[in-house]
């Protein structure tokens, strides 16, 4: 195969251009978040000291050592608001990802269920919503579950209930928001896996004296442990670092750390301690992250 | 394998769900009455309210420009990194390329705006269009990336071998025979770089400057203050606008189904 090892070095050489703009636009930014997460808030602008200033030469690196400040990361421990916050989002995003595996495993099932020719047809229409804002998706929410809403209006026609229910500023509302907006993103994953699936191993199972429900919890289930881990970690890191649904459709009590992030940088204008949270934020999800970089280079690759 | 009632009941269930909320806010934008709730009947009141709305106007320009120089920028980085992925075999920074290439499709939103706007006050670069338009292209070239990566990977590649033992170089095996190949993921890949910058409120707030709002970043400070009407007006407008971009996509798609399995948006 003379031909692909000769694409294979101008192929190497297309890697400059996004390897470089990643560098300097992805990785490199993060060294601001630490750089400016050790620095001291002054009101100013833009609002932090620098610390570093490298014209000033080596002596004046030593210095910035030496007056990098940790205050901003004591903080985060210290104010229970910063570590709530932490917990909250974790326990938000853990019970939100379970919702989403229990509706999306039928739905994606479902599909894969499907005669062949529809499948593709279900897919696009799973597909669609994702395309739509999500700004959007959220706010035809709020719409229909506020006070003198569509859903309350129905369960009022149909007697469920006797007053208005309050829906919105309530976690409930915040966690089908959540699964409303992430749900493609957990279905499509699983369909992936269960499409896959070779059918003859049911038989299989079936010739064997298995029911079913014997089949499908002793075969498929197994089986399809992939993609149920990777639509998790598909929807679990994002709503970790969720902003905008908690803020327009949960109440305020117990911000989760995307929000408490977006207050400190424009409404408090403190930059080392958003810095400081995102920084910590980052790596809570380093585990998560690699997983999922490590499934999904498996999934693509396995194709190449 | 059959698929019983269970299967079928759940399958129509979740698409309702996913599709009713939509609907309902599409129906309620064509609304005459000034109350959200109440319906006086139908009317384009809205919509012209909206094309007299100059502040809402400007930001949609503004939206709309982004979204198109973002997806460009997007599509190309995306694609070659595609093929370095795809065909570049093993080289070195291979695993860390991948690697910040997969990220940005997960993380938090609210940590790249936060760090490419620390990067960008650090270099003192005036914040506005062009800021915003370097976050999106960093954000959507990713997602551009694994569309096009799916159907370089799917590809028959004896096709450019034969184009090169038939005498191409590299780069016009990739021109006369990868890349027409490849062109409706290409295309796809455009469209959803389009899509998601237009969508995005949070990289967008975080990455822009005074004087230079985004549609949703306009969208977001009138929700705040409770449902009006105009706001149905212009999210069925936008959703308009996408749907034409997915049966535009979903053609491509097509075209690129005939000639092998077909790369999925995602």
């Amino acid at each position: 195969m003379s031909g692909r090892r000769l694409f294979a070095g101008p192929a190497r050489r297309a890697a400059v251009a996004p390897l470089l703009w990643m560098l300097l636009f992805f990785l490199l930014p993060f060294g601001f978040v630490l750089k400016i997460s050790l620095s001291h808030t002054v009101i100013a602008q833009p609002p932090y000291l620098p610390v570093f200033d490298l014209t000033a030469g080596v002596a004046a690196i030593k210095a910035a050592f030496a007056a990098l400040s940790l205050e901003n990361f004591r903080l985060l421990i210290s104010d229970d608001l910063y570590v709530l916050s932490y917990l909250r989002s974790v326990t938000v995003a853990l019970i939100a990802t379970a919702i989403l595996i229990a509706i999306g495993y039928p739905i994606a099932y479902g599909m894969s269920r499907l005669p062949r020719r529809w499948q593709p047809i279900a897919m696009m229409l799973v597909i669609v919503p994702f395309w739509t804002s999500f700004l959007i998706r959220i706010y035809a929410w709020i719409n229909i579950l506020q006070h003198d809403g569509l859903l309350n209006k129905v369960l009022l026609a149909l007697h469920v209930v006797s007053a208005p229910v309050v829906w919105l500023s309530t976690d409930t509302a915040m966690y089908l928001g959540i699964v409303y907006s992430y749900l493609p993103f957990m279905i499509l994953p699983l369909y992936a896996t269960l499409a896959k699936m070779d059918s003859s191993l049911l038989e299989a199972a079936a010739d064997l004296g298995s029911s079913r429900l014997q089949a499908f919890w002793l075969v498929t289930f197994p089986l399809s442990l992939p993609g149920i881990a990777a639509g998790a970690l598909l929807c679990f890191i994002p709503i970790v670092g969720e902003f905008v649904i908690p803020d327009l459709l949960a109440g305020s009590d117990s911000p989760m750390i995307g929000q408490t992030l977006w207050l400190e940088f424009f409404t408090n204008r403190d930059w080392p301690v958003a810095s400081a949270i995102a920084t910590v934020l980052l790596v809570l999800l380093v585990a998560p992250l690699l997983v999922y970089d490590r499934l999904q280079r498996r999934q693509l690759e396995a194709r190449r | 394998m059959k698929l019983s009632r269970f299967n079928l009941v759940t399958l129509i269930l979740g698409l309702v769900f996913l599709y009713l909320p939509i609907v309902i806010l599409v129906i309620y934008s064509f609304n005459a009455s000034r109350l959200v709730t109440v319906w006086g009947g139908w009317s384009l009141r809205w919509y012209s309210e909206f094309f007299r709305d100059d502040a809402m106007l400007a930001a949609a320009a503004m939206s709309l420009r982004v979204a198109a120089v973002s997806a460009t920028a997007a599509t190309l980085l995306g694609t070659l990194a595609a093929v370095a992925l795809t065909r570049g075999e093993n080289f070195r920074g291979r695993t860390l390329f991948s690697g910040m290439l997969y990220a940005p499709l997960v993380m938090p939103e609210v940590i790249t705006g936060l760090s490419l706007l620390l990067l960008f006050v650090a270099v003192n670069a005036e914040r506005g269009f062009w800021t915003v338009t370097i976050a999106h292209t960093t954000l959507t070239m990713c997602f551009v990336a694994v569309v096009v990566q799916s159907r370089l990977g799917s590809m028959d590649r004896s096709l450019e071998e034969a184009a090169m033992d038939l005498g191409c170089n590299p780069l016009r095996a990739f021109i006369a025979v990868t890349l027409p190949l490849i062109l409706p993921a290409v295309a796809a890949g455009w469209m959803l770089a389009f899509t998601l910058s237009l969508d995005d409120l949070v990289i967008a707030s975080f990455t822009t400057g005074p004087g230079s709002t985004t549609l949703p970043i306009r969208i977001y400070s009138e929700v705040r203050l409770g449902v009006k009407p105009e706001i149905n007006a212009i999210c069925t407008l936008i959703i308009g606008l996408i749907t034409l971009v997915i049966i535009a996509a979903s053609l491509a798609s097509k075209l690129s189904s005939r000639q092998g399995e077909s790369a999925a948006p995602l």
